[in-house]
């Protein structure tokens, strides 16, 4: 199961289960439910952004070389990333353990 | 002065609405649709109800509407019934827990094949544990008088949940009856406007309707059921103020002539005046019989129920639903369950009758009480009896 900051218990939950905090999805962290992680390869990779485009979970982020990296606390392995590639620049590796 | 007068109870209901002043109203104007909604879309045509009428194109349309209504902040109330409440169902679940007052009055009907559009109570049953406040009225005065009642406590902001007033299909909804349609200054003392204690407002965003992963869902919904419970002292209150105010006076469970009865008849909705001439022409016989009313179904109203029956030995319960396959019908179901193992408990037996708009008449009554008497005595191989169905 995923980790959430915010374990709650029924007499603490919020009225009606709502957010009252706009962008708090950031403290679910989706990671843990991964099974292969994107592994990119520097030589390939032509700064496009469309792994970070694609990515469904917004987990690529720049840095300041241009490149994308990817944030392994919500990366949840679905591979898209490496399928849109243009340059096959990201290989799916298994999770080990 | 509140002035009483012959009017279908559809339309009364259509006035009281009115009279709560609604916002919004959002329903699927055909079958299996009243004059409830049809009333309304006059009301507001023609200026005399300033609210906002959404025609939808479904029930789950309409149900959803609401929601989204409600969220807003509006005073939001529909209509429906039968296939029209289970096209609904999706979206029933959906208002509870996110806490929405919406108030909704189903016309309760049998639930097609074969097409029918006359009264049981089969099209609610199976939306019992959608968690909604859940009243059912005897007569036209009742429904437009919980109908009142159901927008105060649902807006209560200790309560904020959505309520369902059922009324008979056909032997409520579409008769002419004397009533009392309350006046606007009364209902204005009575229901304090709608003020949520959260609504959508783009200036202060907040969410609601997030996903319910494990780690939450279970909670949430324990709070809902608790929120529902606790729900009943609200409604207990409302009705005390609404006597005051009204001179009607309304509780969770209606006894009547229990006093030293060896049966008492458990009834739901309009047939319950029937079971009262039964019991009267059984009473004059030299029989022991009385009856209870349930009018407060969700949350059930376990400590009044069972003052209620106090030491009667024998319960014949009236359910007009069949649960296709199990092992007898939702009230008696749940009323067994309230006495299991309890010492000196009622024995229970449940009586299916009246699907489908089939009269249900004092001679049927009478059939039930002298069953429940014999299998007092000599304990039936069946868990529950067909009354008033042809075998052949
Ligand atoms: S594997 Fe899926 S979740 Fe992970 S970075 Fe790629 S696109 Fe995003
Ligand atoms: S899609 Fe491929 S090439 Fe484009 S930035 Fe991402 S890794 Fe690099």
């Amino acid at each position: 199961m995923a980790r959430v900051d915010a374990i709650v218990g029924w007499k603490t939950i919020t009225f009606g289960c709502h957010i009252f905090e706009p962008g708090n999805s950031v403290k679910f962290r989706t990671g843990d439910w991964r099974s292969q992680r994107p592994v990119l390869d520097k030589e390939k990779c032509i700064k496009c952004g469309m792994c970070w485009i694609y990515c469904p979970d917004m987990a690529y982020n720049q840095t300041e070389d241009g490149y994308f990296e990817v944030n392994l606390e919500y990366c949840k392995g679905c591979g898209i990333c490496a399928n849109e590639c243009p340059k096959d620049a990201i290989t799916m590796v298994p999770e080990e353990g | 002065m509140a002035k009483r007068i012959g009017i279908e109870v559809s339309i009364a209901l259509a006035e009281a609405v009115k009279l709560c002043n609604v916002d919004v109203i959002a329903a699927y104007p055909i079958t299996p649709q009243t004059h409830i909604v049809e009333h309304l879309s006059e009301l507001v045509a023609d200026g005399s109800l300033d609210a906002e009428f959404v025609p939808v194109e479904s029930e789950h349309s309409a149900m959803s509407c609401c929601c989204g209504s409600s969220a807003a902040g509006a005073r939001t109330f529909t209509a429906t019934s039968a296939q029209g409440l289970s096209l609904m169902s999706e979206i029933l679940y959906i208002a509870s827990p996110m806490r929405l007052p919406i108030v909704m009055v189903v016309a309760n009907r049998a639930m097609s094949a074969p097409i029918s559009i006359w009264n049981d109570h089969q099209d609610i049953m199976v939306q019992k544990d959608v968690g909604w406040i859940q009243t059912f009225a005897e007569n036209g005065q009742e429904a437009v008088d919980l109908l009142i009642h159901a927008f105060r406590v649902a807006e209560d902001r200790k309560v904020s949940l959505p309520a369902i007033v059922n009324i008979d299909g056909f032997t409520l909804s579409h008769v002419i009856e004397p009533i009392e349609i309350p006046d606007q200054e009364d209902v204005d003392k009575f229901l304090p406007p709608f003020k949520p204690k959260y609504r959508l407002d783009p200036r202060k965003p907040i969410t609601m309707g997030p996903v319910g992963i494990p780690e939450i869902y279970f909670e949430s919904k324990i709070a809902t059921n608790e929120a529902l419970k606790a729900s009943k002292k609200v409604i207990l209150k409302a009705w005390k103020e609404f006597e005051e105010i009204f001179g009607r006076k309304y509780e969770p469970i209606d006894a009547y002539r229990t006093e030293d009865a060896e049966v008492l008849l458990v009834t739901m909705g309009s047939i319950s005046e029937t079971a009262m001439t039964a019991v009267d022409v059984m009473r004059d016989k030299g029989q022991k019989v009385g009856l209870l009313k349930i009018r407060l179904w969700r949350p059930f109203p376990i400590q009044e129920f069972r003052k209620a029956v106090g030491k009667t030995p024998i319960l014949a319960v009236v359910d007009r639903h069949l649960s296709l396959g199990g092992v007898c019908s939702p009230v008696a179901s749940e009323l067994k369950t309230l006495y299991y193992k309890v010492p000196s408990a009622p024995k229970i037996f449940d009586f299916i009758t009246g699907l489908g708009g089939r009269d249900v008449t004092v001679e049927h009554f009478e059939e039930i009480v002298d069953k429940a008497k014999s299998f007092a005595k000599r304990r039936p191989k069946d868990y529950y009896h067909y009354i008033g169905g042809r075998e052949k």
